[in-house]
């Protein structure tokens, strides 16, 4: 069962060219609409274009960025070909890249690396590729771009692959990297095929792009993780509707989205964190009952035996359960100015279960300039990764990020302000 | 209930399933939810997600349509159906109410329009309910600032959008956690496109207005849009009221709503012309996103939906 659906992150600036390659691949597949190529031309003029599209403006947002030319925050784009549809998550290059990367790559498939063939792999392809990596994308499309800048040359594009090999050693988790050489500017190996590189015979990012197989289409390989959301009962609902609720009895189910694995109809299940045992009576969702659930489908699970589970615990299979604990280690991005000092008291939220937290120790510093984990700092500063342990009011129900990125995935939050301070990965 | 093969895990049922999850998180961590309704093609897909997420229990919030008293008769009558079919209670924030009350100004001339308005009746109907959570059905792929929000957007005190202070989002973890007097805008559609709509519409067979569909009315042209005469309607110079087969791909209201020649008069058809489409929902039929390049992006400063 494929997933005609993929997600993929770029990051960059306006100088490596993501932009123009975005642009590119909506233009080139034509999800271009009029009334916005009209804006782009218009758009063109006034900043002194000379009639050329720039398809790069394709992707601006807001009015700050429009004024300052720069990107500021994750967009999300969509386009589709007759054989997917594709969800972009398009992330600055500069301002709070890490935070903006971190967020954009958290719920991609792929990512699309920039290199520019002139400048080489520079500082900012690296940092791209490892927080993909980081965060769980298996697979890296490495464009290097401006091709036409470099003759087209074979030479400069193996030399390019070479370094960027030698670099992608010391990432962990990423188990495919595809390279390509393309100018976006001039479309060459984005959609079409470039005249231009005969040498080169592999896929284009468009062909790749749909070829490239997602997460959930192997939710047998993955152990069966269901985090209850909300519990479904009619008898006791208030509202509006709740008179005409139909034989609301003594009707219990237990509502959430597989985050990873299957469930069938009659399994053996056990409820986390406390560990009761039962087996799955039915599972229901509004257009009847199925005999078998996978990833990422939410539905409405009924239980044999009478326990009144509620939202924050979960379901999986007795034999692959994942860990219980008051106490985990995790790579912490930490996305604001206050700094995240240990002892500090946060909100941790993490499937679908809030707990307070305490931050018992920093443990080190991701240098993620040169990739390397450094002496532990007494704080961790705005865009900063570094590796925590922590403390929990109340047991988590987790697995390791490498193995499931939803179970394995937590936010803290700031007590007081509300914001969302810290994306953390469980390793 | 009857027994169903699974279901084959097309984009579509993706997208929904997504959309459930984000619905069920609402309703688990908000204390005072509600759905704005109005009769459009996005929140009638809300609707039905909503029976997904919450079925065989009521839903655990009310609905709510902002009337601005403008609407297509069609449309009202169409909710007003549909909410007694769903059996759930619908709430209607009026902006003539507003206006009587002189919470708002009219604004006067042939280019009158109750758009802006709307934002004040909004936010009031917000505070006088309590709400902390408004589910909308917007898209990022309708407009530019719009594809920078977030599925969860926080608003605070005033109701308004702060575009470069946006919260994080990560992975399918929302963060729901407000102060009194502030919410949130929950947008579960956030990554289907206007094509998705319709054609998960078209395999639900969700019933949605008349006016969706061709069908002859009195319009008139103004700014290449073509605009529903009716009775009260201000002509500027030059301006003639004339026949057409149109539909409209988006509804809103009367006075900034303009419709497209078409000949699509069954949802197989609509889903064929939206993806022929050259050009986007509302640049082809709303005003209000004209009035400038950052149209929509101001008004969601405001407090807009």
């Amino acid at each position: 069962m494929t997933l005609d659906l993929l997600r993929f992150t770029t990051a960059g600036s306006v100088d490596d060219g993501k932009s123009t390659l975005i642009g590119r691949l909506l233009y080139d597949t034509k999800q271009v609409f009029e009334d916005q190529l009209e804006h782009v031309a218009q758009a063109s003029v006034r900043r002194g274009g000379e009639g050329a599209l720039d398809l790069a403006l394709l992707t601006d947002g807001l009015r700050a960025e429009r004024e300052q030319g720069i990107t500021i925050d994750v967009a999300y784009r969509y386009f589709a070909t007759s054989r997917r549809r594709f969800i972009i998550a398009d992330c600055p290059g500069h301002q709070q890249y890490t935070r903006n990367m971190v967020t954009g790559a958290s719920t991609a498939d792929l990512a699309v690396v920039l290199i520019d063939a002139r400048r080489g792999v520079l500082e900012q392809s690296k940092r791209h590729a490892f927080i993909s990596a980081l965060l769980g994308i298996p697979q890296l499309l490495v464009a290097i771009n401006k091709m036409d800048l470099v003759e087209h040359s074979q030479a400069r594009f193996d030399e390019l692959v070479e370094v960027f090999e030698g670099f992608a050693e010391k990432l962990t988790g990423v188990s495919d990297i595809s390279y390509i050489p393309i100018s976006a500017l001039n479309g060459d190996n984005v959609v079409e095929r470039s005249e231009h590189m005969p040498w080169y015979e592999g896929p284009t990012v468009l062909e790749l792009l749909e070829q490239v197989e997602v997460a959930y289409d192997h939710p047998y390989d993955k152990p069966t993780r269901f985090p209850v959301q909300w519990v479904i009962r009619p008898a006791t609902a208030s509202g509006a509707g709740a008179a005409s609720a139909p034989d609301a009895g003594d009707y219990r189910a237990y509502a959430g989205q597989l985050a990873s694995g299957a469930l069938r109809r009659g399994d053996e299940v056990a409820v986390l964190p406390g560990g009761r045992r039962t087996k799955i009576a039915a599972i229901d969702t509004y257009d009847g009952e199925l005999e078998e659930a996978i990833a990422p489908m939410s539905v409405a699970l009924r239980l044999e035996d009478d326990l009144d589970v509620s939202r924050g615990e979960l379901i999986c299979r007795p034999q692959e359960a994942p860990t219980v604990a008051r106490e985990l280690q995790a790579d912490v991005c930490w996305m604001t100015e206050k700094p995240l000092r240990p002892r500090g008291r946060y909100l941790l939220k993490h499937t679908s279960r809030m707990a307070t937290a305490v931050i018992d120790e920093i443990r080190d510093l991701l240098e993620v300039r040169t990739l390397e984990r450094v002496e532990p700092p007494a704080e961790l500063g705005l865009n900063d990764i570094g590796h925590v342990r922590l403390r929990t009011a109340v047991p988590l129900v987790f697995d390791d990020y490498t193995s499931n990125r939803r179970t394995g995935s937590f936010i803290l939050i700031d007590e007081s302000s509300n914001e969302t301070v810290g994306a953390g990965m469980i390793n | 209930m009857s027994v169903a093969a699974p279901p084959q895990l097309s984009h579509l049922r993706a997208l929904e399933s997504e959309a459930i999850h984000v619905m069920r998180e609402v309703a688990a961590e908000f204390e005072r939810p509600v759905l704005l309704f109005s009769g459009g093609k996005d929140s009638i897909v809300l609707l039905r997600l909503a029976e997904k997420a919450f079925r065989p229990a009521p839903f655990p919030f009310p609905l709510m349509h902002v009337d601005t008293g403008h609407n297509f008769p069609e449309v009202i009558e169409f909710r007003d159906r549909r909410v007694a079919e769903l059996g759930e209670r619908l709430i209607v924030a009026s902006v003539q109410e507003s206006i009587d009350s002189g919470r708002v100004v009219e604004e006067t001339g042939p280019r009158a329009s109750r758009n802006r308005l709307q934002t004040v009746t909004l936010l009031d109907a917000i505070a006088e309910h309590g709400f902390d959570a408004a589910f909308g059905g917007a898209r990022r792929d309708e407009e530019r600032a719009r594809a920078k929000e977030r599925v969860f957007s926080f608003r605070n005190d005033f109701g308004q959008w702060e575009p470069k202070s946006q919260r994080p989002e990560l992975w399918n973890l929302y963060n729901g956690r407000i102060n009194k007097g502030e919410s949130v805008r929950v947008f579960p559609l956030s990554n289907w496109t206007e094509l998705d709509v319709w054609e998960y519409i078209d395999e639900e067979q969700l019933e949605v207005p008349s006016i969706y569909f061709a069908h002859e009315r009195e319009v008139f042209v103004r700014d290449g849009m073509l605009y529903a005469w009716r009775i009260g309607t201000e002509l500027v110079d030059g301006e003639q009221v004339f026949t057409e087969t149109v539909r409209y791909r988006t509804v809103g209201d009367m006075s900034c709503t303009g419709g497209v020649r078409s000949q699509a008069a069954t949802l197989r058809e609509v889903v064929v012309e939206i993806a022929a489409t050259r050009i986007t929902e509302r640049g082809e039929t709303r005003a209000d996103d004209r009035a400038s390049e950052a149209a929509m992006e101001d008004r969601k400063k405001d407090g807009y939906f």
